[in-house]
């Protein structure tokens, strides 16, 4: 995989996924503009957990399909990359922070894998601590590390889900602030979050999930706020 | 209604016109006797229970490449008949030995890698009891489904390599060792009514299992609700 | 990027990770030597037969080694969901179970070499003169457990009661191979050794159908 140029939109279309009777996703259609930082919310098991993972390509839709798009709202040829962040961090306890990096930059085809590490490890802080085993991190520092990984082929598209969970206030301004640095260079980001926030503060779109399907979006009239602290949120 | 009655009839016929067969028209064997006639109900129950698992393979591919909940169905129908006949054979087999040999179990290569195949689909079923998600579970039987089939060829291959290091009493004699005419018309219609028996038996479990996923449906419907 | 870098670059996760800690491998050598000493106690260990019992027993207590030390295969990439970590940075998801079926072989072959010393001590036998051919066969032998052993293990983790899931769909699938180096390893150890080939081909064949086996349908095992 090549990183990403440009940062792309997302089309989703009728996207619908069950798990045998279960429907975790009832045709949900939505369009992301490049650019845009979209918050998902809704209670547990409305769904976000189950869209993120299919725009993440980790979950094969029951029907319905994912674009992606230019700024221009054309089609991109190619499938562009997209970077996930979990609640799980998706790193390897084992291995150093360093070592991890290089793994994932070596397993994407990164050209200099080494030095990709290295920068990376400078942005999100940990470069003192490259050489300790990620067991030995805080919740926070496995969280930086987590960001460091989705960031390693310049995703065009970055998703989280629940990212803050676990993480104590400064966790949470850390990566509000590193957020924000993202959103405003344009990048798109999409994700899930619960109730109102630092985070939630830099969405410019809400999107309101329930049971599966799309029950309030601020591009069709609704305050963010209003969206953000629905009953039951 | 009226088909499976007519169904149940015909298969009931078959049964009974095959086990006449077996115990009147076919002839008495020279040296063994009247136990012998037991081998029209062994040879034909391992047919058709390797004919049920050739099934269930097939569904097990269908499942994996279409993903349509029906061959998950088709594929734990086959291998629970296809377990109930090699059940029979692993019965019938010792039932005969004993009178002859004096021994129940002779560790005949054929006996054996039948155990051992036996012993492949307990395990599938018994995964499928240990998945509890449907589409998980469906698809990761099918998936070990096919990976037992293939292993079938090479238990028999391996087994039959390693007893012929050791030669000893071969149930139900070796093959070729030459059937009368009349004993083979016995033989194979005794598997043709085998084989009648075995799909009324898929039929009924792959209607049984079809409720039962319709059943799940409404049941998670109702809760979602 | 390619098929081949990737799986070698998971490989050298794999291995660095294991000899890290070690503790794969310590506590199946330690398992392999409780078992081979259990099972003595159920013969004469010392008897003119006991070769060709040893020569079994060895291939069982290996079987079971295996079936245990397979079990955190894929269970350890649940932990931080890794796994999904691999899935999005990789094109083929053979490269996943390529460098896993590696790394087991050699941890196997390992604990198998490191015990053929101790075997031999122990139940008189000599292996040094066939020592070639015994390691051809321990390898093809432990390839064949670890190629089946790898794709279960993946179905395993992700079931209940997996301890005793792995080994109950595992050991009746390797039947073929149980039968097959034991047959070749009695041959060997024979007073006057003798290199049975059709065993060795049976291995062959057997790796060769799983892996490609494997190969169709890894990716189904690792859907989510």
């Amino acid at each position: 995989m090549t990183p990403a140029a440009c940062p792309a939109g997302m089309r989703f279309e009728n996207i619908e996924k069950r798990y045998g009777g279960l429907y975790a996703l009832r045709r949900v259609s939505l369009e992301i503009a490049a650019g845009e930082c979209v918050v998902l919310a809704g209670r547990n098991g409305s769904g976000k957990t189950t869209l993120l993972r299919i725009a993440a390509r980790l979950v094969r839709p029951s029907s319905g399909s994912i674009t992606f798009l230019d700024s221009k709202k054309v089609t991109i040829a190619e499938a562009s990359q997209t970077g996930f962040v979990a609640h799980a961090t998706m790193v390897y306890d084992e291995l150093t922070a360093e070592e991890n990096l290089l793994l994932f930059a070596r397993l994407l085809g990164i050209a200099e894998p080494a030095s990709r590490a290295e920068t990376l490890l400078g942005e999100v802080g940990l470069t003192g601590r490259r050489s300790s085993l990620v067991r030995t991190f805080s919740r926070g520092m496995r969280q930086r590390m987590a960001i460091a990984r989705a960031l390693l082929n310049e995703p065009a598209v970055l998703l989280l889900d629940e990212p803050a969970t676990g993480l104590d206030p400064q966790g949470v301004t850390w990566l509000a602030e590193t957020l924000r640095r993202m959103r405003d260079a344009g990048r798109t980001i999409l994700m899930s979050l619960h109730g109102e926030s630092e985070i939630s503060a830099l969405a410019t779109r809400a999107i309101r999930l329930e049971a599966g399907s799309v029950l309030a979006d601020t591009q069709s009239g609704g305050s963010l706020a209003s969206i953000l602290t629905f009953a039951g949120a | 209604m009226k088909k499976h009655i007519l169904g149940g009839a015909i298969v009931l016929f078959l049964l009974v016109a095959a086990a006449y067969g077996a115990l009147y028209v076919a002839p008495t064997e020279r040296t063994m006797g009247t136990i012998q006639r037991i081998f029209y109900l062994h040879v034909p129950s391992a047919w058709t229970g390797l004919t049920a698992f050739f099934i269930c393979f097939i569904a097990n591919l269908l499942y994996v490449v279409r993903r349509q909940p029906r061959w998950d169905w088709l594929g734990v129908s086959a291998a629970e008949v296809g377990l109930t006949f090699t059940t029979v054979v692993l019965v019938t087999g010792p039932i005969w030995a004993h009178p002859v040999w004096g021994m129940w179990w002779t560790w005949d290569a054929r006996l054996t890698s039948t155990f051992v195949l036996w012993l492949l689909y307990v395990a599938y079923l018994l995964l499928r009891t240990l998945v509890e998600e449907p589409d998980r579970r469906a698809l990761f039987s099918a998936l070990f489904g096919i990976f037992a089939f293939i292993d079938v060829p090479l238990v028999f291959g391996s087994i039959r390599w390693w007893r012929t290091q050791h030669p000893q009493p071969v149930v139900m004699g070796g093959t070729g060792s030459g059937l009368d005419p009349t004993m083979w018309r016995v033989l194979l219609f005794s598997w043709l009514a085998m084989l009648s028996l075995m799909t009324l038996l898929m039929l009924a479990r792959y209607g049984v299992e079809a409720m039962r996923a319709d059943l799940d449906l409404v049941r998670q419907e109702a809760e979602a609700a | 990027m390619s098929l081949l870098s990737n799986t070698t670059a998971l490989l050298g996760k794999e291995l660095r990770t294991e000899f890290r800690s070690r503790e794969l491998l310590t506590t199946t050598v330690v398992f392999i030597l409780v078992v081979v000493v259990l099972f003595s106690f159920t013969f004469d260990p010392t008897s003119a037969e006991s070769r060709r019992f040893a020569a079994s027993l060895l291939w069982l207590a290996f079987l079971f080694a295996a079936s245990l030390m397979l079990q955190p295969c894929f269970l350890r990439e649940q932990t931080n969901d890794t796994l999904s970590a691999l899935r999005l940075c990789i094109n083929d998801p053979f490269a996943i179970f390529a460098a896993k079926l590696v790394a087991n072989t050699l941890f196997l072959l390992l604990t198998e070499l490191l015990m053929l010393p101790v075997f031999s001590i122990l139940f008189n036998v000599p292996v040094f003169p066939v020592f070639g051919q015994l390691v051809l066969v321990l390898f093809l032998g432990s390839l064949g457990v670890s190629i089946a052993g790898t794709a279960l293990s993946a179905i395993s983790a992700q079931a209940r009661m997996r301890e005793l899931l792995l080994p109950l769909l595992l050991l009746p699938l390797l039947t073929p191979v149980l039968v097959a180096s034991t047959r070749v390893t009695v041959g060997l150890l024979d007073a006057a050794p003798f290199m049975e080939w059709k065993g060795i081909g049976f291995l062959v064949i057997f790796d060769a159908v799983f892996l490609t086996a494997l190969w169709l349908f890894g990716e189904y095992l690792l859907e989510e």
